[in-house]
C-alpha cells in the first residue's frame, strides 16, 4: 500500500460517486417528488448502454452514439412514464414495488432476446483512449478523467436547474409537499413526467459512459440501484444536493474500503484471518455508514422536508 | 350567477363519510365564514372544493363552471387561491422562491404588490421557508396564494396559533382584501374578529349546515350558534 495506489484508488472512487449520482439524480427526485419507488431505475442504465453499444456498432463514432443514445434513453423513459408508472403513483409502495420488479425482468430478458446473453464491450473513444501522467510514477486513463469532468458539469448543470430555475423551485416544493404545488394551479402530473424523463436519460448517461470500463450485460444496473438507494437516502430523499454529496461519499468509502479493508484487518487479526474479514467487511462498509448517517440525520444530510436545501 | 356554489356536497374518506349534503354559496367579492368545532367538516369542504378530495355526491360550481372532482391544478388555475391549513410554506424555497414559483399574471398582484402589501416579506426574502415565524409564514401562504392572482381566497384556519397582534394584522390584511373585491372564504374561531368585516356565516355540525345568514342575523342568533361552537 503506497501513496500512488491510494490516489488511483481515490480517483477510480470520485468516478464512481459520479456514476452513481447520475443515477441517484433521478432516483432521488422520482421518489422525493411522487413518493414513487421505481426499481426499474437501473434498467433505463442499462438501456443507455446497451443503446449506446447499438448505435456504436452502426456509425462507428462514439459521440454520436452517444447522443443518439439519450434522446433513445429520453424517449423511452417518457413512454414508460406514460403507458406504465403513471398508473402507479397512486398505489401503495409493494405494488410500485412489485410492478418495477416485473419491468426489470422483463427488461433484462428483452434484452438477452435482442443482443443475447453474453457480455459486451465497447471500445474507449480515440480521442480519450490515452493515458496522463498524474504524478511521477502515476499514470490515470483520460476516460475516466473525462467520466468525471462529464459527471461534475452534469451535477452543475442540475444544480442551477434546481436552485436557479422556477422549474427548479416547483421540483423543489413538489418534493417537500407535492399536495400544495398542485393546489396552486401547478400541473404536478406532468413536472413529474419531464422530471422522469430526464432523470431515465441520466440514468441512461451513466450506463453510456460506464460501458468503455465496465463489460456490458443484462442485469448490469440492479447492483447499482441498490447502491442508489443507500445514495439517496444518505443525501436526504428528493435533495440533489444530497445526492450529489452522498454519492461521492459512497463512491469513495466504497472503492478506498475495499483497497483498505484487508490491510486494515491485518492490524488487528492474522494474516489468513484478515484475508476473510477484510472483504466482507468492505463490502458492508456503506451500509454501515448509512446506519451511522441515519442514527444522527433520520432524514439523510439534506432533507427536502426539513430545514436545509 | 354566484362565484361558488356547492349543492348538497358529500364527502368523506374511505367508508367515512364526513359531509351529508353541505349547501353553501359565495357571491363575488363577498366574504363568508365556514364555521363549527373541529370535525364537523370545514377543512374536507375545503379540499372538496379545491379537488384534493373527490366528492361522493353533489356539485360544485365555480365562476358557473361545474368544478365537482376536477383536478386541483385545475381549481387553482380557474382561480381559487388557497390559504392551507398549518400554512404549507415549502421550507426548501426561500421566501422569495415561494412566491415566484407559482406566479400567474392575469391580474395585477405581482411580486412587488406582495412586498408592498406584506412589507415584513421583503425583509425575509432570503430566508428559507422554514426559517419563519408563524405570523410570517402565514403572510407568505396569503401571498403565495394571490401571486396566482385569484378571484376566490380560501383560508383554512387563518390566525390559528398565533399571538394576537400578528392576529390583527392577518384581519386587517383580509379585510384590505375584501376591500379591494376580493371573494374570501374563510375558517376560523374568532367571531368578532371576522364579523367586522364578513358578510355571511355558514355553521357546520356533523357534516350538515346547522345555521347559516348575515352577520347581523349572526348577533342576534348568538345563543344558537354558541351552542354549537362550545360544548
Amino acid at each position: 500500500m503506497n501513496s500512488t495506489i491510494l490516489l488511483i484508488q481515490l480517483l477510480n472512487g470520485v468516478q464512481f460517486g459520479v456514476l452513481l449520482f447520475l443515477i441517484a439524480a433521478g432516483l432521488t427526485l422520482v421518489f422525493g417528488v411522487m413518493g414513487f419507488i421505481n426499481l426499474a431505475h437501473g434498467v433505463q442504465y442499462m438501456i443507455g448502454a446497451y443503446l449506446t453499444f447499438m448505435y456504436y456498432s452502426w456509425t462507428n463514432h462514439f459521440l454520436a452514439a452517444l447522443a443518439l443514445g439519450l434522446v433513445t434513453a429520453l424517449v423511452l423513459g417518457l413512454l414508460l412514464e406514460e403507458l406504465i408508472f403513471r398508473h402507479l403513483y397512486t398505489r401503495d409502495h409493494l405494488d410500485q414495488v412489485l410492478a418495477t420488479f416485473g419491468i426489470i425482468l422483463f427488461v433484462n430478458e428483452l434484452v438477452k432476446v435482442i443482443w443475447g446473453p453474453g457480455t459486451l464491450t465497447l471500445p474507449t473513444p480515440e480521442i480519450l483512449s490515452g493515458s496522463i501522467q498524474l504524478t511521477e510514477n502515476l499514470k490515470y486513463p483520460v476516460y475516466r478523467l473525462a467520466l468525471i469532468a462529464i459527471g461534475l458539469f452534469v451535477a452543475l448543470c442540475l444544480y442551477v436547474i434546481v436552485t436557479k430555475t422556477r422549474v427548479g423551485m416547483l421540483i423543489r416544493a413538489g418534493a417537500s409537499d407535492s399536495e400544495t404545488v398542485n393546489a396552486l394551479g401547478v400541473n404536478i402530473s406532468r413536472l413529474f413526467m419531464i422530471v422522469f424523463g430526464f432523470g431515465a436519460m441520466l440514468a441512461g448517461l451513466a450506463g453510456a459512459l460506464a460501458a468503455p470500463i465496465f463489460t456490458i450485460e443484462p442485469g448490469m444496473g440492479d447492483n447499482l440501484l441498490i447502491v442508489a438507494f443507500v445514495v439517496i437516502i444518505i443525501g436526504g430523499i428528493g435533495s440533489i444536493r444530497g445526492a450529489f454529496i452522498a454519492a461521492l461519499l459512497v463512491g469513495v468509502l466504497d472503492t478506498l474500503g475495499r483497497t483498505i479493508a484487508t490491510d486494515a484487518m491485518g492490524l488487528i487479526f492474522d494474516a489468513s484471518a484478515a484475508n476473510q474479514i477484510g472483504p466482507s467487511i468492505a463490502s458492508m462498509l456503506i451500509y454501515l455508514f448509512m446506519a451511522t448517517i441515519l442514527f444522527f440525520k433520520p432524514q439523510g444530510l439534506f432533507p427536502a422536508q426539513g430545514g436545509a436545501r | 350567477m354566484s362565484l361558488l356554489e356547492l349543492k348538497g356536497l358529500e364527502a368523506g374518506y374511505g367508508y367515512s363519510q364526513i359531509l351529508f349534503g353541505v349547501d353553501l354559496k359565495l357571491e363575488r367579492g363577498e366574504a363568508a365564514t365556514l364555521m363549527g368545532r373541529n370535525g364537523m367538516g370545514k377543512t374536507t369542504t375545503v379540499r372538496s372544493i379545491m379537488g384534493l378530495l373527490k366528492p361522493q355526491a353533489g356539485e360544485i360550481r365555480f365562476d358557473g363552471h361545474p368544478i365537482t372532482g376536477l383536478a386541483a391544478y385545475k381549481v387553482g388555475r380557474a382561480g381559487v387561491g388557497l390559504v392551507p391549513e398549518g400554512r404549507r410554506i415549502f421550507p426548501t424555497l426561500t421566501v422569495e422562491e415561494n412566491l415566484r414559483a407559482f406566479a400567474r399574471s392575469r391580474g395585477n398582484w405581482t411580486l412587488r404588490k406582495v412586498y408592498d402589501f406584506f412589507p415584513r416579506l421583503e425583509e425575509r426574502k432570503v430566508n428559507l421557508g422554514s426559517q419563519l415565524s408563524g405570523g410570517e409564514q402565514q403572510m407568505l401562504a396569503i401571498g403565495r396564494a394571490l401571486m396566482t392572482n385569484p378571484s376566490l381566497l380560501i383560508l383554512d384556519e387563518a390566525t390559528e396559533g398565533l399571538a394576537p397582534l400578528i392576529r390583527k394584522e392577518i384581519w386587517e390584511k383580509l379585510a384590505a382584501l375584501k376591500a379591494e373585491g376580493l371573494a374570501i372564504l374563510l375558517i376560523d374561531k374568532d367571531i368578532a374578529a371576522m364579523s367586522k368585516f364578513v358578510d355571511h356565516h355558514t355553521l357546520l355540525n356533523k357534516g350538515e349546515v346547522v345555521w347559516s345568514g348575515t352577520t347581523e342575523a349572526l348577533t342576534n342568533d348568538m345563543e344558537v350558534v354558541n351552542s354549537y361552537m362550545h360544548l
